[in-house]
C-alpha cells in the first residue's frame, strides 16, 4: 500500500468517481453473446470488460482427471494482455492460476455435478479491459454464462467487494481505491441461502469492520444478482417477443 | 466436433454444384462485416471485428525499449494470438499451437512488409532506444476466416492508436531528451506541438496532466493499409470468407493482401491441396474486388 496524498473520499462524502460509499459502479450484462460456446456472457462492471463463455458438461479429458461419481469444474481466468495499463505478458501467471482455482471451487458448490459423472464443464473467463475487481466481475459473468448453458444449479452465484479507504468501509472498490486502500474484501454467495462460496480478504480491518464490510458486501451480492436475472430473462423475453411477430 | 462438418461436406459440395452456399451467400461475397473501435480503454488501440459469427477482438499496448540488434534504425513491431478456449470447443488452454502461431506471423508480415506502420519513424536513439508495438489478438468466437478478421482488427486498432507518451513519461522510461530526438529524426510535427507546450521543461512524471490536456494525441505514423482477403477451394470451387464448415473440409486455402492502388502485398497459401494458376488470378481478382469493399467500410469507421 502506497502512500499517497489523493483523497479516496472527499469533505462531501462522495469517491473519486462521484459515488458514495455504498454505491456500486455501473453494470451491465448481456447474456447468449457468443454463437460457438453452449453458454456465454458480457458484461461491464466500471471499466472491467469480461466475457465467460461455458462448454459442457462434456467428457473431461485426459481420463485421469474425471471424477466416477460427478463432473469436475474448470474455471479458467484469464487477461488479455492489452487488459492493463503495462502490457500482460500472454499466457497464465501465478495470479490468474489462484484465481481460477478459487472461482473453480466456488463454482462447483452450486452447480449439480452428482448428475454429470466423469463429466468436465469448462468456464473460460476472459478480461479484455481491467479494471479493480475482475474476479467478482469474472464470477458474476459465469454465473450468468451457466445458466445461458442449461447447466443445472442449486443457485446462480453472486460475487461482489467491499473494502476500507480512509478508514471507512465501502462497496465496490475502484482502481486508485483498490491501489491506495486500506483493506479489500470480495465475496461470492448464493443469494438465495447466503452461503458464502468465496472468500479473500487483503489489508487490514478491525473485527467490527470486517463485520460491517461482509453485510455491505453481501448487500451488493443481491443488487448484482438482480441485473443478472433480468439479462437472463432479457434473452427470453426477446425470444418470446421474436415468436409472436411471427 | 469436427465430426459435424464431414458430414455437411456431400451438402456443401453438393449445393457448391449448384453455384450456391449453406448460408445463401454468393462464392465471392463476404458475410456482414462490422468494426468498431476504442472499446479497450487500457489499450492504445484496439478494435474489435465480427465476421459473421466470427468475433475478436485486437488491442495494441506500445512501449519503449532497444531495438533488435540486427535492425537498429526501426522500431519494434510484435504480433501475437490467442485462441483462448472461449472462442471454441476445440481450443485448449496451453502455449500457443501452430495455427496460433501461423495466423499472428500472417497478420505481421501484412502489417510489417507492406510497411502500413512505418517502423522506421520510430525510432528516438538509434540502436538504443525505439518504441515498442505489440499486437494482440484475441479470439473470442471462432467461425472460421481468423485471417482476414485478425488483419482488419490489427489495421483498425492501429489506425486508432494513440502514443501513450504522458503514461511512459519520466526517469528510466521515457526521458524528455528522447522525445527531442525522435523529434529530430522523424519531423512528426505533432511531437513539436507536445514539446513546445508552455511548461514542458518543468514536467514531471505522474503530475501536471492538466498541462497536457489540450495536446492532440501523436498518432502512429502509418501509411494506406493493405487489405487481406481469403479464399478455400473445396472440390474445384473457390469461394471467399469461408464459414467454419466450410474451412472445416476446404482443400486448400489463400489470404491476397491488396493495397489501394491494386497491388498485391502480401500472400499466404495454407493447407494441403493445391490451386492452378487460373484459379490464383480467380482469388487475386476476387480479393482486389472485395479489397476495395472492406477498404471503404474501415475507412468510414476510423474516419478517414
Amino acid at each position: 500500500m502506497m502512500k499517497s496524498d489523493i483523497k479516496l473520499i472527499n469533505s462531501e462524502g462522495k469517491r473519486l468517481d462521484g459515488r458514495g460509499p455504498e454505491d456500486l459502479r455501473k453494470i451491465k450484462i448481456e447474456s447468449g453473446v457468443l454463437h460457438r460456446a453452449d453458454g456465454s456472457c458480457y458484461l461491464e462492471w466500471g471499466g472491467n470488460k469480461i466475457y465467460a463463455a461455458v462448454y459442457g458438461p462434456r467428457e473431461a479429458v485426459p481420463r485421469h482427471c474425471q471424477n466416477p461419481l460427478r463432473a469436475i469444474v474448470q474455471a479458467r481466468y484469464n487477461m488479455a494482455a492489452f487488459s492493463v495499463e503495462d502490457r500482460k505478458r500472454p499466457g497464465p501467471d501465478r495470479r490468474s492460476v489462484e484465481i481460477s482455482k478459487v472461482i473453480s471451487e466456488a463454482l462447483e458448490r452450486v452447480i449439480l455435478t452428482e448428475q454429470f459423472p466423469r463429466a468436465t464443464v469448462d468456464v473460460n473467463i476472459e478480461v479484455l479491459a481491467a479494471e479493480a475487481g475482475t474476479r467478482c466481475a469474472g464470477l458474476t459473468a459465469a454465473g450468468v454464462a451457466l445458466v445461458d448453458a442449461g447447466i443445472p444449479m442449486r443457485d446462480i452465484p453472486v460475487a461482489c467487494a467491499a473494502g476500507k479507504i480512509e478508514d471507512q468501509i465501502v462497496l465496490d472498490l475502484g482502481k486508485l481505491e483498490d491501489n491506495l486502500g486500506q483493506a479489500d474484501l470480495p465475496i461470492a454467495i448464493s443469494p438465495r441461502t447466503g452461503e458464502v462460496l468465496l472468500l479473500q480478504m487483503d489489508g487490514h480491518l478491525t473485527h467490527d469492520e470486517f463485520n460491517k464490510a461482509f453485510d455491505l458486501a453481501v448487500r451488493g451480492c443481491h443488487i448484482v444478482s438482480d441485473v443478472q436475472k433480468q439479462a437472463i430473462m432479457h434473452k427470453y423475453q426477446s425470444v418470446v417477443a421474436a415468436e409472436v411477430q411471427e | 466436433m469436427t465430426i459435424t462438418p464431414a458430414i455437411k461436406k456431400d451438402y456443401i459440395t453438393k449445393l457448391a454444384e449448384q453455384g450456391k452456399r449453406v448460408d445463401g451467400r454468393t462464392f465471392d461475397q463476404y458475410r456482414p462485416i462490422e468494426i468498431e473501435t476504442g472499446i479497450v480503454k487500457q489499450a492504445e488501440g484496439s478494435a474489435r471485428v465480427k465476421i459473421g459469427n466470427t468475433q475478436l477482438v485486437v488491442g495494441i499496448k506500445m512501449g519503449v525499449g532497444e531495438p533488435f540488434p540486427d535492425t537498429p534504425d526501426c522500431g519494434v513491431l510484435s504480433t501475437a494470438a490467442e485462441f483462448v478456449p472461449l472462442a471454441s470447443p476445440d481450443f485448449e488452454s496451453g502455449p500457443p499451437r501452430e495455427d496460433a502461431i501461423e495466423l499472428a506471423r500472417v497478420v505481421d508480415r501484412g502489417v510489417r512488409e507492406s510497411e502500413v506502420v512505418d517502423i522506421k519513424k520510430l525510432v528516438m536513439t538509434q540502436g538504443e532506444k525505439v518504441w515498442l508495438v505489440f499486437i494482440d489478438i484475441h479470439i473470442l468466437d471462432y467461425d472460421g476466416n481468423l485471417f482476414d478478421a485478425a488483419s482488419l482488427g490489427a489495421l483498425a486498432a492501429l489506425m486508432t492508436t494513440k502514443i501513450p507518451i504522458l503514461r511512459l513519461l519520466g526517469p528510466g522510461g521515457l526521458e524528455k531528451s528522447d522525445l527531442e530526438a525522435w523529434f529530430n529524426t522523424t519531423k512528426i510535427q505533432d511531437i513539436y506541438d507536445l514539446y513546445s507546450m508552455p511548461g514542458f521543461d518543468e514536467y514531471v512524471a505522474g503530475n501536471n496532466k492538466e498541462l497536457f490536456k489540450d495536446v492532440k494525441p501523436i498518432a502512429l505514423p502509418m501509411t494506406e493499409p493493405p487489405i487481406s482477403c481469403t479464399a478455400i477451394k473445396i472440390n474445384d470451387y473457390v469461394m471467399f470468407d469461408a464459414s467454419l464448415d466450410e474451412e472445416t473440409i476446404a482443400d486448400v486455402r489463400l489470404t491476397v493482401a491488396t493495397d489501394h492502388k491494386g497491388d498485391l502485398r502480401a500472400m499466404q497459401k495454407g493447407l494441403s491441396g493445391s490451386f492452378s494458376k487460373e484459379e490464383i488470378q480467380k482469388v487475386i481478382n476476387g480479393a482486389l474486388v472485395n479489397g476495395q469493399e472492406i477498404r471503404k467500410q474501415l475507412y468510414a469507421k476510423i474516419g478517414k
